[in-house]
């Protein structure tokens, strides 16, 4: 399916009830060049708009928040070591975690990418 | 050369390295050697040691270096520290106070530096008597009945303060149902960070379009499950929180408590006692408001005072009058309430204490009063000579500190980082920057109420034609910059990435680089 987003600027895409994170664009050029990543472990519950994971870049440090509910199945390791991924890839090699969703439903509440890039337009 | 710090190539190279009577100066590790020695001492005799495995398997590698040596590359090192004595140091919400020479004066005095904890109280009663004038001072100048000296600065103070409250909600035996604390979303990082410490949830609430906490989220956050708000005032935009008291009442009805981080109180010492604002605990940093030395001149001090509400959870130590002079109550057994603990060895950071009461008395309580209000003064002065030009997020009149965004910089492909750092060529300590997070690519301007008028126009004058040139076009003023300083720009992403956190002589190097 096509992926849809959070006014936190994170992206989740849902393939059957297993759903793939990362951050967007826009939030990887806000931050400049991510330094380290914090992920979260496998099997760890979280609820939507929960702190789900850590960025940090020579700027700041921010949270990225469970876009739904559910169960995190797998980490992307890679970023431990590779952090750069997340500028380079954002939407692809850079995803964060994918997760179990427990309500799919959680994500009507999301933007698509029609109404995210609008969004993003109004941030200026 | 090093790779991370590169040289400006066009800039005239010499033969040392030196840029006229500006030194390189190397690592004490890479000047001295293990086989040079400051003074002659007899070879060591052979022993027998009984040390079996635990000996190290080699010798320590200590840098050896004549007396002059060391001193010259000590004095070349200190020459490289910008500091409050050389110039303006505006960088928002780290206060950079001069710290006057009475302080330093008094602080040496041998009755005071020459003293041990650990000597009976009978021979140390007149710190013993400072520390409890101290005290009352503090307790004063913010009308609250208790104050906790000991903690050793300001995070230090914060989980003093958050400590007591814990205390307070365990013996109200509702330390099962109140897990969260709230926080304003333009908080010191510590804040939250103090909470989660101690086991509490942390609640964000958001800021509303003036910069100020939103009072109707605020509301809605309120309940039986809330501990506490932890609130700065004025706040990280440099703004005075005007809903205080409400807060303080709506909080307090719903059974919570109110944590103000007083970071910021240099900013309303001698007009407002936070104790009238409803406020049941706040620390004090006297290396902001009273003028202890700061940063790598430190150690900080940040005494915790507390409401009716939190003074019997006080901790341990503190200092009572009896009749036979002053005494230290050190037990829970000798202490007629109900203290939470202790929060370090000893009693605080005695030279501190000393530093902060002679500020006090050389000021007087006027003369506290107008310090805040020449710190406010002098930054609505450079708000106000600066706002036509750069953009403030926020309508002023602000408190001790002055706030601005990156709007101004739009399309010049500059970004606050590159001004700051044009700024070192034009020898300003840069301001704060992107802090507080709520505002785009924040520039946080403090300047301290003791900067004179010349001063401040200078500096003003300064952001102005850096402004001109951004709007201009001379991009390469900033994205270049520093050009002039003995490093030019550092590669923070790399530092970052790849971080050295320890020296390693060249081979060691050249192994990790393989």
């Amino acid at each position: 399916m096509s992926k849809k987003f959070t006014k936190d600027h994170e992206w989740i895409s849902l393939e059957g009830d297993l759903a793939r994170i990362g951050i967007t664009d826009y939030a990887q050029e806000q931050l400049g060049d991510v330094v380290f990543v914090e992920l979260p472990e496998a099997g760890r519950q979280v609820e939507q708009g929960n702190d789900a994971a850590v960025v940090e870049s020579v700027k700041a440090a921010s949270e990225v928040y469970a876009p739904v509910s559910g169960e995190i199945v797998e980490p992307n390791v890679k970023l431990e070591d590779e952090p750069a991924l997340v500028n380079q890839d954002p939407a692809e090699g850079g995803w964060f975690f994918t997760m179990k969703v427990s309500n799919p439903d959680e994500l009507n509440d999301l933007m698509d990418e029609a109404a995210y890039a609008d969004y993003v337009k109004e941030l200026g | 050369m090093n790779e991370m710090t590169p040289m400006k190539q066009d800039r005239k190279q010499t033969f040392t390295g030196h840029q006229a009577l500006i030194l390189e100066e190397k690592l004490i590790f890479e000047i001295g050697s293990a086989d040079k020695s400051g003074v002659d001492l007899e070879p060591v005799p052979a022993v027998n040691t009984r040390l079996g495995d635990c000996m190290a398997p080699s010798k320590p590698n200590l840098p050896g270096l004549s007396e002059p040596e060391a001193l010259r590359h000590f004095v070349r090192l200190s020459q490289k520290n910008h500091s409050i004595d050389a110039g303006l140091y505006p960088l928002g919400s780290c206060t950079m106070k001069h710290n006057p020479r009475l302080n330093e004066k008094m602080a040496r005095l041998p009755g005071f530096s020459d003293i041990h904890p650990l000597q009976p109280v009978s021979t140390v009663q007149g710190a013993l008597e400072l520390m409890d004038e101290l005290a009352h001072w503090l307790k004063t100048l913010t009308n609250m009945p208790a104050v906790a000296l000991s903690p050793k600065a300001g995070a230090h103070g914060e989980l003093c303060g958050m400590m007591a409250i814990r205390a307070a909600i365990e013996a109200r035996g509702e330390l099962e149902t109140r897990r969260r604390v709230l926080v304003p979303e333009s908080a010191h990082g510590t804040n939250p960070a103090t909470a989660a410490l101690l086991g509490f949830k942390v609640d964000e609430i958001p800021a509303n379009a003036d910069g100020r906490v939103d009072l109707a989220a605020f509301k809605d956050k309120l309940g039986d499950d809330v501990a506490a708000i932890m609130l700065t005032n004025p706040n990280t935009c440099g703004l005075f929180e005007r809903d205080i008291i409400e807060i303080a009442d709506a909080l307090h009805e719903a059974g919570g408590y109110f944590y103000c981080d007083g970071a910021n109180f240099n900013a309303i010492v001698g007009r407002v006692r936070p104790g009238d604002l409803g406020i049941d605990a706040m620390h004090i940093n006297l290396h902001k408001t009273f003028s202890t030395p700061h940063g790598g001149g430190g150690p900080g001090s940040g005494p915790t005072v507390l409401s009716d509400r939190l003074e019997a959870f006080a901790p341990l130590p503190y200092v009572v009058a009896g009749e036979n002079g002053f005494d230290l109550i050190e037990l829970e057994a000798q202490s007629a309430n109900q203290p939470f603990g202790r929060m370090v060895a000893f009693h605080g950071q005695m030279g501190m204490f000393v530093r902060a009461l002679s500020y006090m008395k050389s000021h007087g309580s006027d003369g506290l009063r107008q310090v805040a209000e020449d710190a406010v003064l002098n930054a609505n002065y450079v708000l106000a000579s600066l706002q036509d030009v750069m953009t403030a997020p926020f309508a002023g009149p602000c408190m001790h500190e002055a706030l601005f965004d990156d709007g101004f910089l739009k399309g010049t492909g500059i970004d606050t980082l590159d001004f700051a750092k044009a700024m070192i060529d034009e020898g300003y300590h840069p301001m704060t920057m992107y802090f507080p997070l709520v505002v785009h690519g924040a520039m946080l301007i403090e300047p301290t109420e003791t900067e004179s008028r010349d001063t401040l126009d200078l500096f003003i004058a300064t952001l102005r034609d850096l402004v001109r040139s951004a709007n201009a076009g001379e991009t390469e003023r900033f994205t270049n910059a520093p050009e002039l300083a003995p490093r030019r720009r550092l590669d923070e992403t790399r530092a970052a990435r790849q971080p050295i956190l320890r020296w390693q002589a060249a081979e060691e190097t050249a192994q990790a680089a393989e």
